[in-house]
């Protein structure tokens, strides 16, 4: 029989509010077990902590329950306490009284009641409870680092620094990503190219980190400290040890109708392109779409005028295994698709273009080599309207956007709109906005310079329709603070599209078993305190994949998840979770269903001897947990059909006594 | 087509006895009375010319019986399969439950098994002997003689027959037969579209009369857990004396959730029952939701497939889309 310990927590008034904490404190003291219980103001302070350890010597307990917060908050805490006092941490249960009891009651006694009932529970739980140890693991001194735009780049060099390996898996030719197709950067107006691309540099020089460009990652194993990663390095029919990156291929080839993406298909490139002229690394890739010779082939140009040889027609996906200690996830955004909205005419005119286009318009190694000129008729646009909040902002049941704000949209918007006035000063220009959001360091003041000092009309108003007309674009818009429908004759309409994770990142976060919300950006550990952790232990998050962000936060973001992983890499050693699964052999079947539910591999099998009553020998095949392995999601608890599979610390047992204390 | 015949099975068993191919032969063999036919392991030539039975009393899946039969056996067991038994015989197969090595599977054609029920119902009590043939003779204690079409009293599986193809065999008596498309979700569509409390009450009714003689278990060939939760002390449901006549409803849900997408709807459940209750009905009623929450599925169709349920993959559904009708 356990003797357990029952503290009720106040949690100041966030508990004794709604929670008569004495009476909680009277009743579970009646519960089968319970030899002490008590109340406390802050159980959490050192005080609180000194009045669990000293009722744990006193009174002997065997296992104790804290009426508190979420465990996600101070279960931590309660087991080093326990710990401490010369308690197993596994005989520490909390019984959540807050987040699910006083926050979402108002009136007294149904809060008070529900609290014993929590209670009652935990301590049921607890008389179950045995003695756990965890187990230890080796941690690999590598990271990886997923995704190679300005998040990636800065964690890796960051991680670098530190003196551990990382490797960059990009799923493009080249590392860069999306700040590589930006012009100018808010609000210093500095250029995008001349402050990455030195970083790029450093990134390809650093004798710690391997890029793994045009690869991808396809399959994750393992745990923390010790993953085993599948990166699948995708054939270019280049060889990237021979290939000086010349550019003598490009030129000749002679497929010439290939759109080019990374000018956001507003110009071509040669079936065997090298991305842009600052690429790391710098090397050309076939595009096996449009290369004639991989087609039907017909061709070889380009391995003709190679003077080093290095084109290989034959070249095919390579799988490359590897083990990381610690994962960064830094997959990036993209702009949404403007296909659904139809009433901006993006796709019935040219001259309808999102502001990731204009980005490359306005860039001197653009399609226009920076001449802002429209797309249809390479005409110098004379009238411009910018239009904000396109797919941001939307109601929950707008299927067409995001309910979220994109946050960059605003800035861009001012950058673009002073930029153009700034070249071009004939040219009028109009952005329509939902609100302006300026929230950043500078970022009022260069707005407000936008207004003030360059004349951009600033009309507070969605537009509603962009029609095409002759050379034209009709603009129908309201001006809501002067209450009055406009129509303005646009020569060029910039759409600010909401921006989106990437579509990559769904898969990866179910092969990383990481969190994502409904948006598809991934989830912290913590919103506030752990803002660069997933809750998957090991796999840490950089830039707009856990959320939209500008460059300055991204680096910032990056650097913090550099920071948390070169803390993880710097241990020898990790200590498990003791609450993994384990199979009762004399129940096993050995009939796979555990194993084929298994997210993480963790379930082998193997044939064993079973001596039997009549004295003969069984062999009989049963499942083998790998407790390093194990993550304790319990998914093969379930599965199994004869029950031989549970968990430790969270029992069927344990579970059903729980379940029972809740009823009765 | 040929017709297979006690006498072509009884010849094949005892060539491959006789030529050491296998050991011993599971067969069936008449029981007290001439239609409790039941499962028999024949180990001679003499057994077999002396009791192997075939007809339309053969109904047992012999599946089952090769996961413990196949430990002891020192060489291979011969079993004869129906096409129904062909899909529990490799369901357990993908569960590793026996040795396919140790295993000689001849395929046999079927037409259909009779219902004694049915048989009770048209000929009355106090059947003295029955013959199978073109017709099934019936003959009472009281002296009536009676005809009757095997059509006619086919068990209700039989009537819904699934498959006539052998999905799994080392050898084939008479042709291969093909996938039906039978018309057994009928029932339960009936039942879905009864208003929950009409539903209970038909459950109820059944269910009431349940005995808790573990019949359907014990012949259930996915029922082959090295401890079965009913027997387990630790479940904390095993002997459980009922509260209330209905309670055994739990046993009976508890069951069919056990084997959810293991079942292969061999019907052995239904056939079995002395009280005859429509159990595969709660069978079907899971696999006629696993075909629609996540595209069609026959357990045992195929050895080492991934059923819907214990399969996981990157590409799985949240569950919130299965419910929305998502799945493929």
């Amino acid at each position: 029989m356990q003797r357990i310990g029952v503290f009720v927590c106040w949690c100041g008034s966030n508990i004794a509010g709604t929670v008569d904490v004495v009476a909680v404190a009277e009743a579970l003291k009646k519960e089968p077990g319970v030899v002490f219980s008590a109340n406390y103001q802050y159980m959490c302070s050192q005080a609180g902590q000194d009045l669990i350890k000293n009722a744990i010597k006193e009174h002997n307990l065997t296992g104790i329950v804290v009426c508190s917060c979420s465990p996600r908050m101070h279960e931590a805490t309660f087991r080093k306490t326990a710990a401490a006092a010369g308690l197993n941490p596994y005989m520490v249960e909390i019984a959540n009284i807050r987040e699910q009891c006083s926050w979402v009651h108002k009136e007294m006694p149904i809060g008070t009641e529900k609290a014993i009932i929590l209670g009652k529970a935990a301590v049921a739980k607890v008389n179950l409870n045995t003695p756990l140890v965890p187990g230890e693991s080796p941690v690999t001194k590598r990271a990886l680092v997923i995704g190679g735009g300005i998040a990636g780049i800065q964690t890796a060099l960051d991680i670098a620094d530190a003196g551990f390996e990382v490797d960059i898996v990009e799923k493009k030719p080249t590392i860069g990503g999306k700040m590589a197709q930006l012009d100018k950067t808010f609000p210093t107006l500095d250029c995008a190219a001349c402050i990455l691309t030195p970083k790029m540099v450093d990134v390809a020089q650093n004798e710690k980190i391997r890029i793994f460009s045009y690869s991808e990652v396809t399959d994750v194993k393992g745990f923390v400290g010790n993953f085993d990663v599948t990166i699948k390095k995708k054939a270019r029919y280049v060889k990237e040890e021979l290939c000086t990156g010349c550019g003598a291929c490009t030129e000749k080839c002679p497929m010439k109708k290939v759109p080019n993406d990374f000018n956001l298909n507003m110009d071509t490139k040669r079936a065997i392109y090298i991305p842009f002229a600052q690429a790391v690394p710098k090397v050309a890739t076939i595009d096996p779409d449009y290369c004639n010779m991989l087609k039907n082939g017909k061709c070889g140009v380009c391995s003709k005028v190679c003077a080093a040889g290095a084109i290989d027609y034959t070249q095919k996906d390579e799988f490359i295994e590897e083990k990381y200690g610690a994962i960064v996830v830094a997959t990036g955004f993209n702009p949404i698709s403007m296909d659904k909205f139809d009433e901006f005419a993006y796709n019935q005119s040219k001259d309808v273009i999102t502001s990731l286009e204009f980005e490359r318009l306005t860039n001197a190694a653009g399609p226009t080599a920076g001449k802002l000129l429209r797309p249809s008729d390479h005409k110098h646009p004379e009238k411009i309207v910018f239009v904000q909040c396109v797919g941001s902002r939307c109601d929950a049941c707008n299927e067409k956007g995001k309910e979220y704000c994109s946050k960059i949209c605003c800035m861009y918007t001012a950058k673009h709109a002073m930029l153009t006035r700034d070249k071009y000063p004939d040219t009028e220009v109009y952005v329509f906005y939902i609100d302006v959001r300026t929230p950043g360091k500078n970022f009022d003041e260069f707005y407000r310079r936008a207004v003030e000092e360059y004349g951009v009309h600033y009309i507070k108003g969605m537009v509603g329709k962009v029609v095409p007309e002759g050379d034209k674009l009709i603009v129908q818009a309201s001006d809501l603070l002067d209450n009055k429908q406009l129509k303005i004759e646009a020569d060029l309409v910039v759409l600010a599209a909401a921006i989106e994770p990437d579509k990559s990142a769904r898969p990866l976060a179910t092969l990383l078993t990481a969190s994502m919300d409904t948006n598809d950006f991934f989830t912290e550990a913590h919103p506030k305190l752990r803002p660069v952790e997933s809750p998957t232990a090991g796999v840490f998050l950089s830039g707009a994949c856990q959320g939209p962000k500008d460059i300055p936060e991204t680096v910032a973001q990056a650097g913090a998840a550099a920071s948390k992983v070169i803390g993880l890499l710097a241990k020898d050693k990790l200590t498990g979770n003791p609450c993994v699964a384990h199979s009762n052999e004399m129940m096993c079947n050995g009939c796979s269903s555990c194993e084929r539910v298994c997210p993480y591999g963790a379930i082998t099998y193997e044939d064993k001897e079973f001596r039997m009553p009549d004295r003969t020998t069984l062999m009989r095949r049963i499942a083998v947990v790998n407790p390093a392995v194990c993550q304790g999601c319990g998914c093969c608890t379930v599965a199994c059909p004869s029950g031989a599979m549970d968990l430790k610390g969270f029992a069927s047992e344990q579970i059903i006594a729980e379940v029972d204390a809740i009823c009765k | 087509m040929q017709k297979i015949t006690r006498d072509i099975l009884v010849e094949k068993a005892v060539s491959l006895l006789e030529n050491g191919t296998v050991c011993c032969v599971l067969g069936w063999k008449k029981g007290e009375f001439d239609y409790d036919v039941t499962p028999a392991l024949f180990e001679s030539k003499e057994e077999i010319e002396k009791d192997f039975v075939y007809d339309d009393f053969c109904g047992a899946n012999f599946s089952k019986y090769l996961v413990k039969k196949t430990i002891k056996a020192e060489g291979k067991i011969l079993v004869f399969l129906k096409p129904c038994d062909t899909y529990s015989f490799n369901q357990l197969l993908t569960e590793h439950r026996f040795d396919r090595e140790k295993v000689y599977a001849i395929g046999i054609p079927c037409e259909g098994m009779a219902d004694i029920n049915k048989i009770r119902a048209i000929a009355g009590d106090g059947i003295s002997e029955i013959k199978c043939g073109e017709k099934i003779v019936v003959d009472t204690i009281y002296g009536d003689k009676h005809e009757i079409d095997a059509k006619d009293v086919l068990l209700e599986r039989c009537i819904n027959c699934k498959s006539k193809k052998h999905v799994n065999y080392d050898e084939l008596l008479g042709d291969e037969g093909e996938v039906i498309e039978s018309n057994r979700f009928d029932e339960v569509a009936r039942l879905e579209a009864m208003t929950p409390d009409e539903r209970f009450a038909f459950w109820q009714n059944e269910l009431s009369r349940c005995i808790r003689c573990n019949a359907c278990r014990d012949v259930c060939p996915a029922c082959t857990c090295e401890k079965c939760v009913f027997d387990n002390p630790k479940s904390g449901v095993e002997n459980k004396a009922p509260a209330n006549e209905f309670e055994e409803k739990m046993f009976h849900i508890i069951r069919a959730f056990h084997v959810a997408g293991r079942c292969t709807d061999c019907g052995e459940c239904s056939r079995v029952c002395p009280q005859h209750i429509p159990l595969h009905l709660l069978n079907r009623k899971f696999i006629k939701d696993i075909d629609s929450f996540y595209g069609e599925y026959q357990a045992g169709a195929e050895v080492g497939s991934r059923a819907p349920l214990v399969n996981y993959t990157t590409n799985d559904l949240e569950p919130s889309e299965v419910f929305e009708g998502r799945g493929e």
